[in-house]
């Protein structure tokens, strides 16, 4: 555990030191939320009806932008090839990388939601379930990504190939976290079992995407 | 200890490098693997790391640890250095010395990390950004990861390249020393590299079936 | 010889490449034979009472949904025989599946807006079932896109395995996410995130809820259209072995043109 450990010290004093991609991920989560009004009209009432659904769909951009970071400099720079013949299995060392992103960029991205909310006129009282239903769903979207970072080392075109991968496995995540919004404000009753099921999908994600991504590792060393 | 390959065949993509090749390395010898470009001198260190299966045959380490594998029990230095250019000189030391040798304290870390530098001759750059270093500094850096954790079996891929005369004897001096402890080491070069007592392996490319 | 098993000697592409010969003009045969006959049924059952004439659409869009799910299937059993048991077929089976499946898939697509303009007013509607098969369709082309970038083959074989893996433990959820999950014997009720599209009508635990006179000529198309899926993926596979061999026999004579220019250098 004590490699573990070190590993993710190391993994996130580097994505300190190296900076830009949160900001980068940070500023781009603004953007796509300040240009959708400007193309779908500032009606308020619509904005706010839609808040949820524009705020968790231009997360997962976002957090997409950022999922190749996650192994590619350790890839190519060999440190991966000489992580493989530690003791710390293949397998937690995707682990640890899925989770540094999700340290620095999926809860960056979740505590940046609300403020994007009020540009979009969110109801106040939904912000702490937001915050909440983010916080559980995003290890999903650091998790699963994962697994497309590692596919897609060796592939040219790597990162529009890695949406085109990781998209469609995010369905799940973001039709609980947004059922679980809209029903905090609506019906009270379906919130819990809707954050359940996020729950669960994170948690499953959790098992998952390391072993897939360690899997597609061990065949990209090879 | 005994490193052994039997009856070898290697594959890279859909073309095969090497058949029906055997070695042995005995603990206290270096095993100097030659040959023109193309003729599988990476591929077979790879290959013992661990990294890919023998198309057919065995590598087996013999009275190694049973409960690992043989590229757990190895050092690789491949063509990258695995340095990460926003860590000092010391900090990418300090990690690999955590992450390949969890088990040891703090105080033996320390210890094996001056043991690196000096023989490196890196401890005028011990607190420089590895960004700043240059290419034969950086290879330097990526060799002193040997010293850091204790491995019986070393597997270097044109360890020289990029060193400069003095350099290449350290590292002479580092795996001389390593192999008189009954360490064992295998290079593959194009240069006479001043290791001993050294055998060597001529790697042929295989003619076309 | 005898000792080997049934796969292992099936396993041998010459032996696959002389047995699919023989048996090719039969499937493509009756592939045709079996489609011809159950839309004929099909066309001459009476009209639904509801529907009207546009339930002819569903001896197309039904099947091929059905083999739009079964093409994945059938690539993740083949990804698990590349990576577990290294099937020399395997990845032949798999990479030749993908974009047979995607047609298919998309083909249901096509049907299904096809129908929903009549039914619903408009081709397109964000129904749960036609949204996971749309997704299904976005699964495909996931793994025709890693595979086409990728250059080195054996490696582009083995990491698309890997994700058409992954792909298949995650589409029960998708589906359920999409179109809901209801086991009243478990008390489990997860509601569908939105529909109009009519409930399958063949598989229910209560019985097939169609009639007699539709539900004949339907199961004789899915049958028709599945021998139709096996002819075209044995084809396919047949070229695709082809292809391999072509490609190798060029790397070999680049081997040897290489062979010779070193000897005669040598001399």
């Amino acid at each position: 555990m004590r490699a573990a450990w070190t590993l993710l010290k190391r993994d996130l004093q580097l994505a300190v030191r190296e900076g830009g991609a949160i900001g980068t991920a940070l500023g781009f989560y603004l953007l796509v939320v300040a240009m959708l009004p400007l193309g779908l009209g500032p009606d308020l009432n619509l904005l706010s009806r839609i808040a949820p659904g524009i705020l968790w769909i231009a997360l997962l951009l976002a957090a997409l932008l950022s999922l190749s970071r996650i192994f590619e400099t350790d890839f190519e720079d060999g440190s991966l090839e000489l992580m493989a013949l530690g003791e710390l299995p293949l397998e937690l060392v995707a682990a640890i990388k899925a989770l540094a992103h999700w340290l620095t960029t999926g809860i960056p991205l979740a505590l940046l939601a609300p403020l994007l909310g009020i540009l979009l006129n969110l109801d106040i009282g939904a912000y702490g379930v937001l915050v909440l239903t983010m916080l559980v769903g995003t290890p999903a979207i650091s998790f699963l990504g994962s697994i497309g970072a590692a596919l897609t080392l060796r592939a040219r075109r790597g990162g529009l190939l890695l949406a085109l991968l990781v998209l469609p496995l995010y369905v799940p995540t973001l039709i609980y976290g947004i059922t679980a919004i809209s029903s905090a404000l609506v019906a009270p009753d379906a919130f819990v079992p809707s954050l359940l099921i996020l729950t669960a999908l994170s948690l499953g994600s959790l098992v998952l995407g390391p072993i897939a991504a360690a899997a597609a590792l061990r065949i990209q060393m090879q | 200890m005994q490193l052994t390959g039997e009856n070898l065949v290697l594959q890279r993509g859909q073309r095969t490098l090497c058949e029906h090749l055997s070695f042995a390395v005995t603990a206290g010898e270096v095993l100097l693997l030659t040959g023109p470009n193309g003729a599988g001198k990476t591929t077979l260190l790879r290959a013992i790391a661990g990294f890919l299966a023998p198309a057919a045959g065995a590598i087996e380490l013999k009275g190694g640890d049973t409960e690992q594998t043989v590229g757990e029990q190895a050092h690789f230095v491949g063509h990258a250095n695995g340095v990460k250019s926003n860590l000092t000189v010391t900090e990418n030391l300090e990690f690999w010395a955590a992450f390949l040798a969890p088990k040891s304290n703090r105080m033996s870390h320390i210890e094996r990390i001056d043991k690196a530098l000096e023989d490196f001759n890196l401890l005028s750059l011990a607190d420089i950004p590895a960004g700043y270093l240059s290419a034969g500094q950086k290879r330097r850096l990526g060799l002193a990861r040997l010293v850091l954790a204790h491995r019986p079996l070393w597997l270097l891929d044109e360890p020289t390249s990029s060193l400069d005369d003095a350099s290449a004897t350290n590292l002479a001096n580092v795996v001389n020393a390593h192999v008189a402890a009954g360490g064992l080491a295998i290079a593959a070069t194009h240069l006479p590299l001043g290791f001993e007592p050294a055998r060597e392996l001529r790697l042929g490319r295989v003619a076309a079936s | 010889m005898q000792t080997q098993s049934f796969t292992q000697r099936f396993a041998n592409p010459t032996r696959f490449m002389a047995f699919s010969g023989a048996l090719m003009p039969w499937l493509a045969g009756l592939s045709v034979l079996v489609i011809a006959y159950a839309l004929y049924r099909g066309f001459t059952a009476p009209p639904d009472y509801q529907q009207g004439k546009t339930i002819y659409i569903m001896y197309i869009h039904v099947p091929a949904a059905w083999l739009g799910m079964m093409g994945y299937a059938l690539i993740a059993a083949s990804s698990f025989g590349l990576l577990v048991f290294r099937h020399p077929l395997a990845d032949v089976s798999a990479k030749t599946a993908a974009p047979i499946g995607a047609a298919f898939t998309l083909l249901a697509l096509i049907t299904g807006s096809l129908w929903g303009k009549p039914m619903w007013g408009t081709y397109w509607v964000w129904d749960a079932r036609l949204t996971s098969v749309l997704i299904l369709f976005f699964l495909y082309l996931g793994l025709i896109a890693l595979r086409s970038s990728i250059e080195d083959e054996p490696l582009a074989a083995k990491l698309t395995a890997v994700l058409a893996l992954v792909g298949v433990i995650i589409l029960p959820f998708i589906k359920i996410s999409v179109e809901g999950l209801d086991i009243p014997s478990l008390g489990i009720s997860i509601p569908a995130w939105n529909t109009l599209h009519q409930p399958s009508s063949v598989f229910r635990s209560d019985g097939p809820k169609i009639h007699i006179s539709q539900l004949v000529p339907l199961l004789i198309s899915a049958i028709g259209f599945t021998l139709l899926f096996f002819t075209m993926h044995l084809k396919a596979m047949r070229n695709e072995i082809l292809r391999r061999r072509v490609k190798s026999l060029r790397l070999a004579e680049v081997d040897r043109a290489r062979a010779s220019e070193t000897t005669v250098a040598a001399e």
